[in-house]
């Protein structure tokens, strides 16, 4: 969006794989929550993770995302370990938006001063982020005021604000209506075609046929289905994701093969 | 002994007529509570706010320690800061007792504990909110610290004004280092104190009186605070 060019060297070679998790793992206490993920992401490309309620969706994306440490395997990010610098990046739009006391301006200011961004450039890419996001008439409103679709677009612009080459959303639009929700997943279409490499999470078929290339469905904290979006929701192959694009898997998996 | 209502038509009347000696002992109390309060915020906000943003070992014994802090008895305080600042004590030669300042000094040691562990509570709550996001913008932890006291900025304003209120209020630590001296360290409190046993109730009560209208403006102003901070979400 804001390079000219991004990442030529990258999209041009398809064996490189911008994000990788390597047996990835994370237990609390006894319970394993996340379990063997062997997860490769291409640049450019646009992954779908689904699954049911408490699957490990959330939790798989802060483990990518590098937020918190995984008690097994790693994550590479360019097949060097995730360190900050790697994290810098990337870019989260969480499930519940974290909105700070301040003004939507104020909000994307702070995103960018803290990648160092300042003067002209960053009044520049401020007002770029609030066209994108189409907030003109909200830049001087608290942010915590605005609704959930507003908000939501808030955090699109302000993960977007900072150019970063990999963008994990988490059902950014759970909760919104369709027109919210068309604006939302124009704001992913753009920054994909910008260049910007897509990891969503959804509840939503549509959606997923819509905006991912591969599925990844997750059952239990464990990969249970990867493949072409259309493929795996017209004949899905595993139990689990048969049984929840059939409505008949609930809150816990693991009993959902008797509903 | 005279009526209630006729102490306190005099009273009134030593306000209203701008008495010299009730505007001097009010100003003097203004300006060592709030040099106070300055001070102890210079301290307890950033102090406090590292407590709440932080993790590190004997984090929860700061946390117990700041919290008892809040209720140190100020007659104790004022004993202990008599003790450093009498001719005998460590600071003895720095001449400090009976002054305004050793009144400042034990007011701030009474206030920056509560500011400090109001602050950590303020703090450590927008910190649990914030965490992951700035986890994930990659905030490093001065512009951590500096974002969350600023978005906490109207509570910790009401956090300034609970120390206010406490120091403003207090007796029994700057009777002890300010020895109530009449010109030099005569404030509300003590001259309440004093003029009650001397039988000088009209002026007992008429600095009674101002005290009370500055408890009233300052949780006047907290609430009218908290009432704008919520109307723009930024409580
Ligand atoms: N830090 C943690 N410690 C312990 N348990 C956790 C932790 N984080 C998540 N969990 C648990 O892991 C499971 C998966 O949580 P997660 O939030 O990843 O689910 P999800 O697939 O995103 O669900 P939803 O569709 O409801 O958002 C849940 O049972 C949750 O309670
Ligand atoms: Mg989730």
């Amino acid at each position: 969006m804001h390079d000219p060019a991004p990442m030529p060297e990258v999209q041009n070679d398809e064996e490189v794989p911008l994000l990788g998790a390597q047996r990835l793992g994370f237990s609390a206490g006894s319970q394993r929550l996340i379990r063997d993920i062997d997860l490769t992401i291409r640049a450019g490309s646009r992954t779908v993770i689904m699954g049911a309620n408490g699957s490990g969706k959330s939790l798989l994306l802060r483990l990518l995302h590098g937020l918190i440490p995984p008690t097994e395997g790693h994550v590479e990010w360019c097949e060097r370990p995730l360190d900050t610098a790697a994290r810098n990046e990337q870019a989260m739009v969480f499930q519940r938006p974290v909105m700070m006391r301040r003004s939507v301006a104020a909000n994307l200011r702070f995103a960018l001063s803290a990648r160092g961004i300042r003067g002209a450039e960053r009044a520049a890419r401020e007002a770029e982020a609030i066209a994108s996001a189409r907030l003109e008439h909200l830049v001087n409103r608290p942010a915590r005021v605005l609704s959930g679709g507003e908000q939501q677009r808030l955090a699109m612009a302000r993960a977007l604000a900072c150019a970063p080459r990999l963008l994990f959303l988490d059902e950014p639009t759970a909760s919104l209506d369709p027109a919210s929700t068309h604006a939302i997943e124009q704001i992913i279409d753009q920054a994909h075609d910008d260049g910007v490499t897509i990891v969503l999470v959804t509840h939503d078929a549509g959606q997923a046929r819509r905006m991912g290339q591969d599925l990844v469905f997750l059952d239990a904290g464990r990969i249970v289905e990867t493949g072409p979006v259309a493929q795996v929701l017209d004949a899905p192959s595993s139990a689990a994701a048969q049984a929840w694009l059939g409505g008949r898997l609930y809150l816990d998996p693991t009993h959902s093969s008797q509903t | 002994m005279e009526s209630f209502t006729a102490i306190l038509a005099e009273a009134l009347g030593l306000i209203l007529s701008g008495d010299q000696a009730v505007i001097d002992i009010v100003l003097l109390s203004l300006r060592v509570t709030l040099t106070a309060v300055v001070l102890a915020c210079l301290i307890g906000l950033p102090l406090g706010a590292m407590v709440g943003a932080f993790r590190f070992p004997l984090r929860t014994a700061v946390i117990v320690t700041m919290n008892t802090m809040m209720g140190l008895p100020p007659v104790v305080v004022g004993l202990v800061v008599y003790l450093m600042l009498s001719a005998a004590g460590p600071l003895g030669p720095l001449a400090l007792l009976y002054t305004a300042t050793a009144m400042v000094i034990a007011q701030t040691i009474l206030v920056t504990p509560i500011v400090a562990a109001l602050t950590r509570q303020v703090v450590e709550d927008l910190n649990e909110e914030y965490a992951e996001q700035f986890a994930s913008m990659g905030i490093g932890p001065v512009r951590r610290i500096m974002a969350l006291l600023w978005d906490a900025r109207y509570s910790l304003l009401t956090v300034a004004l609970a120390g206010f209120g406490r120091a403003a209020a207090e007796v029994g630590a700057v009777i002890i280092v300010g020895g109530n001296i009449n010109h030099v360290t005569r404030v509300m409190t003590t001259t309440i104190a004093l003029e009650t046993s001397k039988g000088n109730l009209q002026l007992a009560l008429a600095l009674g009186l101002v005290l009370l209208v500055i408890a009233v403006v300052v949780n006047g102003l907290v609430y009218a605070i908290r009432g704008s901070a919520t109307r723009a979400a930024y409580a």
